[in-house]
């Protein structure tokens, strides 16, 4: 067993953590994810340079990566410095493509020369395929999709839609063609609305459920390793904080009653990188339900772990972890947020249950 | 042992709810129900109604604007005009200075001072934490020096809520570095058009303006504007921050944000289902529900002065209330899925809401309520309090 990350992984884990340290500072961070477009189109670039894209891909698609350790490898420095380029949405985009043998639409992706998102949650089936509801009719696609990552600054959207004979497909719209309604998000980032309405769509896949449930899978997995590093980044900085801050004459570190709450909530950051570590592996297995499981359980505890790190976090920084100014209250937004997006630790429970031994007959 | 209300106390609360039904509008009671911010012509409205009743102040005696009700009808009143979504009243002058000038300040004070509280004429806001004294209240530096019949005043507040609607705000300072810290603290009152004084606004974590800091640069004050003997501050601090937690317990508003959060479960699905019939989901509320039932009870113990322990009971209450309010924001929160993430500002985009209308701020309000248990003495503090009371050091 060897727990070490290869070269490869290092090399883009540490470039990457140097780029956005340099490039992405959390006063910029801030910027793009607040206001205007909520994503830097320059940025994007220099991340594709980088080749973050390819690292996102295998080779056989014509990246240079594409495991689950690829992806945590890149989402543990975004969530070190909650970079708000919509990576997550690409993630699964570049997933599906893969998938279905989109070799052209890759390729532009790692290049950076296009962006897509992945379009499933509906307002009234939100996290549930069974209930997805935008149809198909011909070649177009009608109703809504909610809340979809980086359909903000996505050339195309890839949309889940359920066809007369009742399957779950796939189906390529271009932005230009939909109406796409963009906003930030409460932990910055973008997101939109996409109204389909009698909208030209291009068939990927007619019966794509697996495909789709391994695509959200690998983003369940990036989200958890996003998690663990902007947990990282918020225990170094309470542990600072601590140290650093004086009441009743001494560092407020010097307390046993603080200094036991870090302490447990660094048990659990290890937690959360231990389980993610697993689900990224299974990620790779090649048994869909094996897969599934890990990654509920992953993304259960890093719900839980990061309500716990965020809250506690906020709390013994007192009044300053509340303010906007404060890097960490942002983090603390993306810990508690994260649980939102993919299915939250209760739905992940749920997954859990149904998938383990537990209720098997005596 | 008796656990009813009254006949008197029954007609008491019917009289509340008329009132309400008769004087809150809809569309106010329609903001605070959304957890929307309400703006100082929504305070202030509500505020003068109140005020034509005479139920603004019911803590104060009726000499000076109060009433004469008990402590359960204090108690009737707060879970009535919570449960009807009213706006609560600011509390800087009302629920603070107010009892502070009917216990220590001087007749004058009382007389000019207690009116424009109530006509709204005044808006105090609260000077207290400092950048370097939080918890560690008596650390506090913002210094006061006697120059003839003023004091001139230096220093540094924050966290003064509301500060940017504020014409006048009360101060800790500190009068003298001699002797024990807490002894050379003192309380006066300042104009906020006195030159020397800045407000700068804080933005808070979910984007909201309601703190504030507030410098002071050769602030000079009239001696007159001193509550109490100079550094008796600490003495009036304490009794102040004892009157603050009396309903900081906050029982009728969090049972009104559990019937909201029931309400939302029974409306949004998972799986095909109602959320409120899922069972893990189902579990949380009836969890928090449990917690919150004993509290009413824990409250209602106090108020009707049989619970022992007076100084630590309010600690206490003060715990489980934020914590539990806590609770019930978080499942409020979670209760949305994937619907919590628009920015509030931007749950509705051109004609298409996001999130049902009641819910669009229940992400913001769950980051914004992190704050109640740092503000009003930390619960770090309150289980110091405790802590002493308990092991007498």
């Amino acid at each position: 067993m060897d727990f070490s990350p290869t070269e490869d992984r290092r090399m883009i884990g540490d470039s990457l953590r140097r780029y956005l340290a340099e490039q992405y500072p959390i006063e910029h961070r801030n910027k793009v994810a607040y206001d205007g477009e909520f994503h830097d189109p320059a940025k994007w670039a220099e991340l594709a340079e980088l080749g973050i894209l390819g690292a996102l891909v295998s080779e056989d698609d014509g990246g240079f990566g594409g495991a689950g350790f690829d992806i945590t490898t890149v989402f543990e420095e975004m969530g070190r410095a909650i970079c708000p380029e919509p990576m997550l949405g690409n993630l699964m985009a570049l997933r599906l493509y893969a998938a279905h043998g989109q070799a052209e639409r890759i390729e532009a992706i790692i290049a950076g020369a296009e962006k897509a998102a992945f379009a499933f949650d509906e307002s009234d089936a939100f996290g549930d395929l069974d209930e997805i509801a935008v149809k198909v009719e011909g070649d177009t696609l009608t109703g809504r999709k909610t809340v979809v990552y980086g359909g903000n600054s996505a050339d195309f959207l890839l949309v889940a839609a359920r066809s007369a004979t009742g399957a779950l497909g796939l189906y390529e719209v271009a932005a230009n063609d939909a109406e796409v309604l963009p906003y930030a998000m409460i932990d910055g980032a973008g997101a939109a609305e996409i109204i389909l309405d009698k909208t030209k769509a291009r068939c990927i896949a007619e019966d794509a459920r697996a495909s789709i449930e391994a695509a959200l899978d690998a983003g369940r997995v990036a989200l958890c390793a996003e998690a663990v590093g902007a947990m990282d980044v918020i225990k170094v900085m309470t542990k600072d904080y601590l140290m650093q801050r004086q009441q009743f004459g001494r560092p407020i570190a010097l307390f046993q009653a603080l200094q036991h709450r870090l302490v447990d909530f660094s048990i659990e950051i290890e937690q959360a990188r231990s389980i993610t570590i697993h689900a990224a592996a299974k990620l790779d297995s090649g048994d869909p339900k094996a897969r599934a499981l890990a990654v509920a359980q992953a993304k259960n505890l890093i719900g839980r772990a990061g309500k716990l790190v965020a809250e506690e976090a906020v709390q013994m920084h007192g009044g300053i972890g509340m303010t906007w100014e404060y890097a960490g209250s942002h983090y603390a937004k993306r810990l508690i947020m994260i649980d939102h997006q993919l299915g939250d630790t209760e739905d992940q429970l749920r997954t859990a249950m149904s998938l383990s031994d537990i209720s098997e007959p005596a | 042992m008796d656990l009813n209300f009254t006949p008197e106390e029954e007609a008491f609360r019917q009289e509340v709810r008329d009132f309400l039904k008769d004087k809150l509008s809809e569309e106010l009671a329609t903001k605070v129900r959304n957890g929307r911010d309400l703006n100082r012509a929504d305070m202030e409205g509500w505020h003068a109604t109140l005020n034509s009743r005479g139920w603004l102040a019911p803590g104060w005696p009726v000499e000076h604007g109060g009433t004469t009700w008990d402590s359960v009808q204090m108690h009737i009143f707060e879970e009535e005009c919570a449960r009807a979504n009213a706006p609560r009243t600011v509390p800087f002058g009302l629920g603070m200075l107010g009892p502070v000038l009917i216990k220590f300040g001087t007749e004058e004070q009382k007389a000019t001072i207690l009116p424009r509280i109530l006509s709204g004429e005044d808006w105090w806001c609260q000077g207290y934490s400092e950048p370097g004294a939080g918890s560690d209240l008596a650390s506090l530096k913002t210094r006061a020096i006697r120059d003839g019949d003023d004091y001139i005043i230096n220093g540094q507040k924050t966290w003064t809520t509301l500060g940017q609607f504020a014409n006048k705000i009360f101060c800790l300072v500190r009068t003298s570095t001699e002797g024990k810290r807490q002894e050379g603290i003192s309380f006066i009152l300042v104009d906020l058009d006195t030159p020397g004084i800045e407000m700068r606004p804080i933005k808070l974590i979910e984007g909201g303006f309601e703190v504030n800091e507030v410098f002071f640069t050769d602030v000079r004050v009239p001696a007159a504007n001193m509550v109490g003997e100079e550094n008796m501050g600490w003495t009036i601090a304490k009794y102040l921050l004892g009157h603050e937690r009396t309903n900081i317990a906050g029982v009728g508003a969090s049972s009104e944000a559990l019937s909201q959060l029931k309400a939302l479960a029974r409306k949004v699905k998972r799986k095909g289902k109602p959320l409120a019939q899922d069972p893990i989901f189902a579990a949380r509320i009836a969890e928090v529900e449990i917690d919150l039932e004993a509290m009413r009870m824990t409250n209602l113990r106090m108020l009707s002065g049989v619970a022992d322990a007076q100084g630590s009971v309010s600690s206490m209450l003060k715990i489980k209330g934020t914590v539990i309010r806590q609770a019930i924001n978080d499942l409020s929160r979670r209760a949305l899925g994937a619907l919590a993430a628009p920015f509030p500002s931007e749950d509705v985009i051109g004609n298409y809401a996001i999130a049902p209308a009641e819910a669009a701020s229940n992400a913001a309000n769950y980051f914004n309520n992190r704050k109640l248990s740092i503000f009003g003495g930390s619960n770090e503090i309150q289980r110091n309090i405790i802590a002493k009371e308990t092991f007498g050091a």
